[in-house]
């Protein structure tokens, strides 16, 4: 009795736990969100970002990285960026933007077929620095690029 | 509503594949207030991109809402020769999809 009617309670709380995470958003579509680092994207600082995604954040400047970008971007809202890397077996490219609302714009997830080689276009709200983050064999390789950006991407 | 395109263009050069695509999205941040309302216009953005080669994944991307609006991608990639099929897929925050497969020219 008291067995059968503790496991109906215990699947009742799972089943509406899993129904409230639903409602407000959260698992729809589940398996997308299982590899989309939310807490990453969310992060408000470039090394807490780092650090959910990658599991560190101590990062060591790398002369094999380049990231391109333009000196002066005139619209925030389309900043290209191109990230190169001649490092090898490079597992991740990240691109991260400091003075950004939420730091993490872009995660590039790399396979042994991959060139190191990867170009976006990110907002930017303003001035900053825009950084790669290479992760290869357990260790985070960044570079960086300062970008002026003459109007702010973000807002209205 | 959103117009769910891919455009694909990829080629060799001597093993090696580029591949530049434009996925088209409005790439909302959440942030952005309609000016007419004053309401704030929902967050919707492609969160992940997946790229196969011959049914091999090369790339996948984790993209927040800091990627602009119909973004541009490239990448390159080893081991590729042409009239190999190449497949770009996305998702967004919504659970919305596009999938499109090109040639590799």
């Amino acid at each position: 009795m008291i067995n059968s009617r503790r496991t109906f309670l215990k699947a009742s709380m799972a089943t509406s736990m899993v129904a409230v995470a639903a409602g407000a958003g959260l698992l729809a579509p589940r398996d997308v969100l299982a590899a989309w680092p939310q807490k990453a994207f969310d992060a408000k600082k470039i090394n807490t970002a780092l650090e959910v995604l990658n599991g560190s954040s101590s990062t060591t400047n790398s002369n094999k990285i380049t990231v391109e970008a333009p000196d002066i971007a005139e619209n925030g809202a389309v900043v290209s960026v191109t990230v190169k890397t001649s490092i090898p077996n490079a597992e991740s490219i990240s691109v991260l933007v400091a003075e950004n609302a939420s730091p993490l714009c872009a995660s590039y997830i790399l396979t042994k077929q991959s060139d190191g080689f990867v170009t976006g276009r990110i907002k930017m709200r303003k001035t900053s620095d825009v950084v790669a983050v290479v992760k290869a064999g357990g260790k985070l390789l960044s570079a960086k690029k300062p970008v002026k950006v003459t109007l702010g991407g973000c807002g209205g | 509503m959103a117009n769910k395109k891919i455009k694909i263009r990829a080629w060799t050069d001597k093993g090696k594949a580029t591949v530049k695509a434009i996925l088209f999205h409005p790439m909302e941040t959440g942030l952005r207030k309609n000016k007419a309302t004053g309401k704030i216009i929902p967050a919707h953005f492609i969160t992940e991109v997946k790229c196969e080669h011959n049914g091999k994944t090369v790339l996948t991307c984790l993209w927040g809402p800091g990627v602009s609006k119909n973004p541009f991608l490239s990448f390159r990639f080893k081991n590729a020769k042409a009239g190999d099929s190449l497949k770009i897929s996305w998702k967004d925050n919504k659970g919305e999809t596009a999938t499109t497969t090109d040639k590799i020219g």
